[in-house]
This record gives C-alpha cells, sequence and structure tokens, in this order.
C-alpha cells in the first residue's frame, strides 16, 4: 500500500482531472437521440454545446442566455422559443396552457425584459376532443392576460392518431430589454449573494402525484406563474447591482447554479438549510428518494445580486404576493470554478452536481 | 419532517462526533465497511465522513443492488426488450447500466419498449392495461425489494393476469459478505450492517459475522446520526473487547426479521445454485430464481436468453471497490473513461453505487476550503 500522503496527492490529482473535465465543452457523441437529452441535465448541455451552438455559432447564442438579443433601431429586444410535451396536460395547479405562457414570459422575464407578445404553435392530435382543445385554449388566453402579453401569431398542424400526445404547444415571445440592468451569466463575480424566490420543487412533485404512479396523497400544487412582477421587482430594487437571473425549470435550481457556475467560471456554496422546501414537497422527494434541489419549478427564479443591495433586493422580492418565502440561499465564490457545493444542514459539505439520468421525463 | 429531522440534527451530530473522537486510540487506524448501497449514499450526501476522525475509514461494501449485476444479466434483459410485442420494466438506474452492446436505456431509443417504473405493482399495472402484450419486470435487489416483487407475482397469479412475467435477479446478502470476509486482500476492524435487508432478515442471520470472522457488526439506519451511533456502537465493542451483532435500528428491525416476508419468499423463489456478482465473480447460492410454483411466470423460461457470461472491461475495477479493496478513486478509468454519463462499470451508475457517490457529491471540500 502507498503512503498516506502519496495516496492524498494521486487522490488531488484525480480530482482536478475531473474538475477539468466537469468545465469542458460537451461533446455529443451519442448514436441517438435518448430521452436523457431532453431532461436539462449534462446529455442536454453534450447536444446543445456539442451540435447546435457551433452549427448555429451566433454570438447572442454562444452566449448561452435564456433568452437571444435583437436590436432593431437601437431598441434591445428580447427573443426566446419554447415547446411544452407535458403528461398529463392537466395537472393540480395549472395545465399545459399555463406553461405554454408562463414558460416563454419568464424566460424573457430573467433575461430582463418586459415580455410584450408571444406567437403560438399548436399540434394537435386525430381525436382530441374539442372541449379540451377549448380548455386549453380559454387557459392560454387567461394566462396571457394575466401576463400582460398578447398573442399576435399562430399556426396549427395536426398529425394522426399516435403521432402525438394530445396537444403539443410551442410559443415564442419577444420582449424589451429593461434599461435598469445588464443581466449576462458572466456578470456574475465573487461575493454576490444567491436569493431564490420561493419554495421548489412544486411543479415536478405536483407533476409526478398527477400521474397516478404513487399513491400518495399530498395536495401539492404546480407553481406556474409569470415572473415578470419578481424581475420588475428586483430590477427596481437592485437596479445595476442585479447581475442576472435564471427561471429554475428542468433540473430545478441544481441544475440552473451548475449552468451558471460553469458559464461565469465561479464557484457557489448553497446553505441546504436555507433553501425553503414545501412539507409536502420534502416529503413526497424523501420517499421517492429525490432531492427537491433538482425538481423542476415552473414559477421560481434564482437571483444573484451583489452583497451591498442583496438585502433590499430580498425585500422587494418578499413584498410580491406568492414570495413570501423567497430566500438568500448562498454566495458565490472564486474557488473551485465551474462547482456548485453545498454545506448540508447536518454539518458536511459536498458538491451539488449536474443531473445525469432523468428522473422524470417530460414535464414541460 | 417528524421522525425524520430528528436523526439529522446537526448539533446531536457534532455531538456524537466528538464522542466518537474520544473512543479512538490516536494512532489506531480503523477500517469499517458500510455494507449497503444505501448507507454509502447518506455518507456523501449529508458529509458525514467529514465529521468523522481521520483515523477511521470507512469502505463501501457490496450492497448496492444495481452495482452487481453483471453485464450478461443487462445483455439477457435487452434480449427480452427486443422481443416482438414485449414490454420490459425496470427501476430507473438500472436503464443506464451498460451491458457488452449498450444500455437498456439506448436500446429504447432504438425501438425496444422499455419503460422505467417504481415498484414491481406498476409492472403489473402495465400488464392489465396492455392485455395483448407481453409485460415483463426485470427485478432485482436484496431481500429489501424480493418480498414486494414476490407480493407482486402473487398477485399476479391470484387475478390471474396471463401476461406478466419476471426475470428475476434478485440476490441475497449473506453469501456475499461471507466471500468478502474470505477473501484475504480485506483487512477491516468493524461492519455497519444493512438496515434495509435487516427489516426482512433480521438480525440473526449476521451471527456468523462475529462467531465464525471475529469482527464487530452494528445494524443500522440511513439517516446520518445512525450511521454516527453505529460507528460509536462498533468503537465500543472493539474498546470493550466485546464482538457481536448489535441492533441500532431497533425502531425498523425485529431480531428475527419478518417472518410473512420471509414465507412469502420461499414460496415464490428458491436459490440458484449459483449467481454471477458484478467484480465478484460466481457465489454459491447468493441468487434467486422462481420457484417450479411459479416457472409459468418466469421470463427466462419463456424467451430465451443469450445467457452469455461477459467479462467486465478490463479496465473496469468494480470488484475492486465492491469488496472494498480501493477506493473509488484509485480506480484505473475513474473520473477520466468512466463517468456518470458515460460508465464503463456499475459503481458509477447507480446513486448508491460508491463511484457515483464518490464522483457526483465529492469529497474535496474536505481537502480544499472554497473561497
Amino acid at each position: 500500500m502507498a503512503e498516506p500522503a502519496a495516496v492524498s496527492e494521486r487522490e488531488q490529482r484525480i480530482l482536478g482531472i475531473i474538475e477539468t473535465a466537469r468545465a469542458k465543452r460537451g461533446k455529443f457523441r451519442d448514436e441517438r437521440i435518448n430521452m436523457a437529452h431532453g431532461a436539462g441535465g449534462k446529455a442536454t448541455q453534450s447536444l446543445i454545446e456539442g451540435l447546435f451552438v457551433p452549427a448555429f455559432g451566433s454570438e447572442t447564442l454562444t452566449a448561452m442566455g435564456d433568452a437571444g438579443s435583437v436590436t432593431v433601431d437601437g431598441t434591445e429586444l428580447a427573443m426566446t422559443t419554447d415547446s411544452f410535451v407535458v403528461r398529463p396536460l392537466t395537472f393540480p395547479g395549472g395545465s399545459i396552457g399555463d406553461l405554454a405562457v408562463n414558460g416563454t414570459v419568464n424566460d424573457l422575464a430573467v433575461a430582463g425584459a418586459q415580455p410584450l407578445a408571444l406567437t403560438l404553435s399548436l399540434v394537435l392530435e386525430e381525436g382530441l376532443a374539442a372541449d379540451e382543445l377549448r380548455a386549453h385554449v380559454e387557459a392560454i388566453a387567461s394566462a396571457a392576460r394575466a401576463a400582460g402579453v398578447e398573442i399576435v401569431a399562430g399556426d396549427t398542424k395536426v398529425v394522426e392518431r399516435g403521432h402525438a400526445d394530445g396537444i403539443y404547444v410551442c410559443t415564442t415571445g419577444i420582449g424589451r430589454r429593461d434599461p435598469r440592468a445588464r443581466l449576462a451569466p458572466d456578470s456574475i463575480k465573487p461575493g454576490d449573494r444567491i436569493l431564490l424566490s420561493g419554495s421548489v420543487g412544486e411543479h415536478g412533485t405536483a407533476i409526478m402525484l398527477a400521474r397516478g404512479e404513487f399513491e400518495l396523497g399530498a395536495e401539492i400544487e404546480s407553481d406556474t406563474r409569470s415572473l415578470w412582477p419578481v424581475a420588475d421587482a428586483l430590477l427596481d430594487a437592485a437596479g445595476p447591482g442585479l447581475h442576472c437571473m435564471r427561471d429554475a425549470t428542468r433540473g430545478g435550481v441544481a441544475s440552473v447554479l451548475n449552468e451558471l457556475a460553469r458559464a461565469s467560471r465561479v464557484a457557489m456554496l448553497v446553505r441546504e438549510a436555507a433553501v425553503p422546501v414545501h412539507p409536502a414537497v420534502a416529503g413526497a422527494c424523501e420517499l421517492l428518494g429525490i432531492d427537491p434541489m433538482y425538481v423542476a419549478n415552473e414559477g421560481k427564479l434564482v437571483a444573484f445580486v451583489e452583497p451591498e443591495a442583496a438585502d433590499a433586493a430580498l425585500a422587494a422580492v418578499r413584498a410580491v404576493p406568492g414570495c413570501e418565502q423567497a430566500a438568500e440561499i448562498g454566495e458565490v465564490k472564486t474557488e473551485p470554478p465551474s462547482m456548485v457545493l453545498v454545506e448540508t444542514s447536518f454539518g458536511g459539505k459536498r458538491v451539488m452536481d449536474q443531473l445525469v439520468g432523468d428522473p422524470l421525463p417530460r414535464i414541460c | 419532517m417528524r421522525f425524520v429531522d430528528e436523526f439529522r440534527d446537526a448539533e446531536l451530530g457534532r455531538a456524537l462526533a466528538g464522542e466518537i473522537l474520544g473512543a479512538v486510540e490516536p494512532g489506531r487506524h480503523y477500517k469499517f465497511m458500510e455494507v449497503c448501497g444505501g448507507h454509502t449514499h447518506s455518507i456523501y450526501k449529508y458529509g458525514v465522513d467529514d465529521l468523522l476522525p481521520a483515523n477511521v475509514e470507512l469502505v463501501h461494501g457490496p450492497g448496492c443492488p444495481v452495482c452487481v449485476i453483471p453485464m450478461g444479466r443487462v445483455d439477457d434483459g435487452i434480449s427480452i426488450a427486443h422481443e416482438p410485442g414485449v414490454i420490459f420494466t425496470c427501476f430507473g438506474d438500472m436503464m443506464r447500466v451498460p451491458g457488452s452492446n449498450g444500455s437498456l436505456l439506448e436500446a429504447k431509443a432504438q425501438g425496444a419498449d422499455i419503460r422505467m417504473v417504481y415498484s414491481p405493482l406498476d409492472a403489473l399495472r402495465i400488464a392489465k392495461q396492455n392485455p395483448d402484450r407481453d409485460v415483463v419486470f426485470f427485478a432485482i435487489g436484496f431481500e429489501t425489494t424480493a418480498p414486494s416483487t414476490a407480493l407482486t407475482l402473487k398477485r399476479a397469479r391470484a387475478e390471474g393476469v396471463p401476461n406478466f412475467f419476471c426475470m428475476c435477479n434478485h440476490v441475497t446478502i449473506v453469501p456475499p459478505l461471507r466471500a468478502l470476509l474470505d477473501s484475504p486482500d480485506l483487512r477491516l476492524d468493524g461492519f455497519i450492517g444493512p438496515g434495509h435487508v435487516s427489516t426482512v432478515v433480521g438480525a440473526r442471520p449476521f451471527e456468523f459475522v462475529p462467531a465464525d470472522y471475529g469482527k464487530p457488526i452494528v445494524i443500522a439506519g440511513f439517516e446520518p446520526l445512525d450511521i454516527l451511533q453505529a460507528i460509536q456502537m462498533i468503537l465500543a465493542q472493539l474498546d470493550a473487547g466485546r464482538c457481536e451483532v448489535e441492533n441500532q435500528y431497533k425502531r425498523v428491525v425485529p431480531y428475527e426479521g419478518n417472518s410473512r416476508a420471509l414465507e412469502v419468499m420461499a414460496e415464490v423463489f428458491e436459490l440458484r445454485p449459483h449467481f454471477e456478482w458484478r467484480g465478484l465473480g460466481f457465489i454459491s447460492h447468493s441468487g434467486l430464481k422462481l420457484s417450479e410454483a411459479y416457472a409459468d411466470l418466469d421470463a427466462e423460461r419463456r424467451y430465451s436468453v443469450p445467457g452469455v457470461r461477459v467479462a467486465d472491461p478490463k479496465a473496469c475495477q468494480c470488484g475492486e471497490v465492491l469488496k472494498g479493496v480501493i477506493k473509488p478513486w484509485e480506480c484505473k478509468v475513474f473520473g477520466t473513461a468512466c463517468t456518470p454519463e458515460r460508465p464503463i462499470g456499475t459503481c458509477m451508475v447507480s446513486s448508491e453505487g460508491a463511484c457515483a457517490a464518490y464522483y457526483n457529491f465529492g469529497r474535496f471540500a474536505r481537502e480544499r476550503e472554497v473561497v
């Protein structure tokens, strides 16, 4: 056996290799698409970084924000698009219609852009009941009203029975970049505080329970909502002290923090005990062996705010109805770069890595 | 969360850690094996080893149900999954385990109808919903999960579900533990015994550990305080010169086990003469198959499977990791060729696998400051 000191040196070297590997751009080497490519974790990242970005290579795409930038006669616009394939179509707290509006609105909001208008594409499966379609259309209309956006164009396709699952929705959104802050992953600085706009894991858990695969009686509703009021409050309270925002959808807060840590080459330290989790969500996740930090949200954002502005920013978020549980959950650090670490509530420390597998497909 | 948070109390953890520090002899190196993958996961998840003195080393044992499945069995499963009309069901972790020619997840992308389930009853439900298809459940796990597979098979029989079949990969905990203790390259001071398995088999089957091999074993729960307390109990045995089976997990584990679960298992399963374990090779009487009375539900009888023994990849050292001979990071391919995205060995797949736990949760935080 090697001397203890030599062993530890070797362990360090191997950990170094792993760190380098983690920070590398993903390569897309799979022979076929499998479900993990849609899960928002490492496989998705390899697809985006290894295939899409190199193929299209536009500057705004390379920045890997939630929304791209288009400047028209000096006015900076943000543009984004999203498809929705959730199963079941309706679940406690919302439906595919709510997700389709709020998902795109939120991608604009966290890019610091006030959502203005959406386009709507529907792929319908032959045999879909008209009443069901009507209900989803009404949900889209009312979510759009609540979010203050107009639906300005649309498209409909129908495919044979069995070629889609009821209804797929795609929305594209456009918004005006807010001048109060310049938001970008590379604006994140060591020392920044990490704010979270509320409790985590409700959407994913609600979907899981709505599928009826587990006979758990917990009442958990999806948190789907427009995040523009939260983004607006943050922009107001922190101004240029607000450095970046992300909505924590697929893969949850853990995945968002990992993406940003990689993009901005900083470390992040999260205090597990500070992360708000609804007791029913905590209970369901405990039973299923899932960490709520990796469970999807549809109405929660994380924000990076410079330390001087953090208290005011948190107070402003908490004043938004429905965000009373917002919390400061951690801090941006320098070392080790591109890594997210957790201080466990038990007092230990560990890495909070990106998700590899797919705990739950088709949640949005 | 009541009944859970109490076992994760950081202050109690620090107090226990203090007592452990007081109980160890400086200059002596202690090596304890946690047999069960659930313990490995908890140790990393909560950073339990951060709280231990430097001379107390935890060695990860063979008790991860996914990790011990050999490649040949994955190939057999994939071959059944590709049979026309079959719906193949398994637990999520199992989907990513590499066979000699890809994983179940890749077979699914190639067109096999493979579905992830959370319990064997889910698979039975799928069978009832698809009466014109054969539904095969790929059963894995120790005595912890075997009773639920057994009950599902009994229910399938009772309800007359004709299209439900089981490919049985259930294993038992005592034979590999004995094989480990017989292995000459292993030097351990004591065992943290498997909590979940013991809820079924009880504590009695582990009496051979102190009796035949002179090692203390403490059956433990899965919360961080459970694990710390078990370590403290092993140290107390060593200090007092005792060597016995102790039960830290009394709130769940009865000494005699769960006789009803054992009866159901005895009815539905019988021991295979031998079963191959990933990295450990063939171990006699360590695997279960369906008994003659349930032979008509046995997927391995309904379909001809290749049944070819596939050697583990040369570079893979899962066997040494499962035996606790080397640490995950001491494996030649750890973190380079073998990563959670592209696992070579099973230990890198399951969240209970020592390599995946080590890779995902890291340990460097102890050696390196976060600044």
